[in-house]
């Protein structure tokens, strides 16, 4: 195996698409080092891109806030001004694994690895994140919805990497959380999760809204119907009812020692609610 | 082909070569000779070999050693000030909150880590905090009093 640590993006692109053997994108590593220690890969090339210029810093432009890919949980954990604009985000990254896991684990690696349970991905889907690739044939961007294409497998391209997460600007009343079912509270993997991003009017009705769901299907679902249905709305118990029962609907889960197909079912649409409720009351909703 | 690398542990410049695909974990232990971090599970579950990498407390089993280069690490052969021990060394043994040891510098260097960004947490924060350092001994409870005892003393 060769280990290179290319400083910028251009040359990790160019290490990636020249392979011919196996090659792995290393961040954090704490997917990638499990599935080497494991025997279930053996890569010939490990690009480390955590010395790519710009890739460990959090930015904060016009557009709003975009995070370098090479960016450890930890990292966002620590910036005050996005845990207040994005605390949905946040409580994703400070779901992931353990204190140790999170000074390594990266948003971007959580997404490529591409599982369903993957906690950050809901949250990123209900802010309307986009990844920026760059790739052998010039960058491109894709919503962070699209990333994934089934369990473990992702839409990059040969030679593609992401450079980083880009959230929209953060629209005036608005918010967002994630909820996620667990048996345990710490280290432990996603029965069901929610993601839910609301924009208010000046009387309180919602007048956007992205809602996401995790570990209920192959890939995290952007669930547009529950959105519609609570567009409109104060967030009163009849919209949160059809919130509910849509999200549940749109449910497709396994039926595993986790969770039933019933238990995750039913599951989502209680935590959708919660997180509605959160995500209205951080929008200045009353 | 070797990846060779210069580093700083525990405030001395080392140097070592090791294999790209070998760990930070199986270079402290076998071509350093620092034994102190412990392979639990080596999946980054258990936190045996917890370390603290340019101040940001990991898994030593999921770095690569070649990531190394010019990296400020600290692990647990530098928490004691000579011979005399840190609070939390100190109060570990004190209250009993070691029976077997084996993940008890893993613990230390959590708790640590804990301390320094948060010098008087809850009960509950430092259950949190800990939560990646597995303990099949004490049942945690003394652990935890250890910590508040060295938290205290700490903050003087």
């Amino acid at each position: 195996m060769r280990y290179e640590t290319p400083s910028t993006a251009k040359e990790a692109v160019s290490l990636m698409a020249k392979e011919k053997g196996i090659a792995y994108i290393l961040a954090g590593g704490t997917d990638l080092l499990v599935k080497m220690k494991a025997g279930m890969i053996e890569p010939d090339l490990v690009v480390d891109i955590k010395r790519v210029k710009g890739m460990n810093e959090i930015k904060k432009g016009a557009g709003g806030y975009s995070i370098g890919a090479a960016v450890p949980c930890v990292a966002i954990l620590e910036n005050a001004a996005f845990v207040k604009a994005w605390p949905g985000v946040a409580d994703a990254a400070n779901l992931i694994g353990s204190r140790q896991v999170q000074g390594r684990s990266t948003m971007t690696g959580n997404m490529c690895n591409a599982s369903p349970a993957a906690d950050s991905v809901p949250a990123l889907v209900a802010a309307g994140a986009k990844v920026s690739i760059a790739g052998p044939k010039g960058n491109r961007k894709l919503a962070v919805e699209d990333v994934a294409a089934g369990v473990g497998r992702n839409n990059l391209k040969k030679g593609e990497i992401i450079t980083s997460i880009d959230l929209p600007k953060k629209a005036a009343k608005s918010g967002d959380a994630y909820l996620r079912f667990t048996p345990r509270t710490e280290m432990d993997i996603a029965v069901v999760s929610v993601g839910v991003n609301l924009t208010l009017d000046g009387k309180g009705v919602i007048t956007k809204a992205r809602v996401a769901l995790g570990a209920v299907s192959t890939t995290v679902l952007l669930v547009k119907e529950a959105a519609k249905a609570i567009i409109g709305t104060k967030l009163d118990d009849a919209a949160k009812a059809n919130l509910a029962a849509l999200c549940s609907a749109a449910c497709k889960p396994i039926d595993d020692k986790r969770g039933t197909i019933e238990f995750r079912t039913d599951v989502a649409g209680v935590l959708a609610r919660r997180a509605a409720e959160t995500a209205y009351a951080r929008a200045g909703g009353k | 082909m070797g990846a060779h690398v210069n580093t700083t542990i525990n405030g001395d410049a080392v140097e070592f070569v090791c294999a790209p695909d070998e760990s930070l974990l199986d270079v402290l232990r076998n071509r350093i000779g620092l034994t102190g971090a412990k392979e639990g599970c080596g999946t980054g579950d258990c936190g045996a070999c917890s370390v603290i990498l340019d101040g940001r407390l990991v898994c030593s089993c999921l770095v690569l050693g070649a990531e190394m280069n010019g990296k400020k690490l600290e692990t647990i052969e530098g928490m004691a000030d000579g011979a005399k021990l840190h609070p939390l060394q100190q109060h570990f043994i004190d209250g009993a909150a070691l029976q077997c040891g084996i993940c008890t510098p893993g613990f230390l260097m959590a708790a640590q880590a804990l301390l320094r960004k948060n010098p008087d947490p809850t009960e509950e924060e430092i259950r949190y905090g800990l939560a990646g350092n597995l303990c099949r001994c004490t049942g945690y409870d003394k652990i935890v009093r250890a910590v508040q005892a060295a938290a205290k003393e700490m903050r003087g």
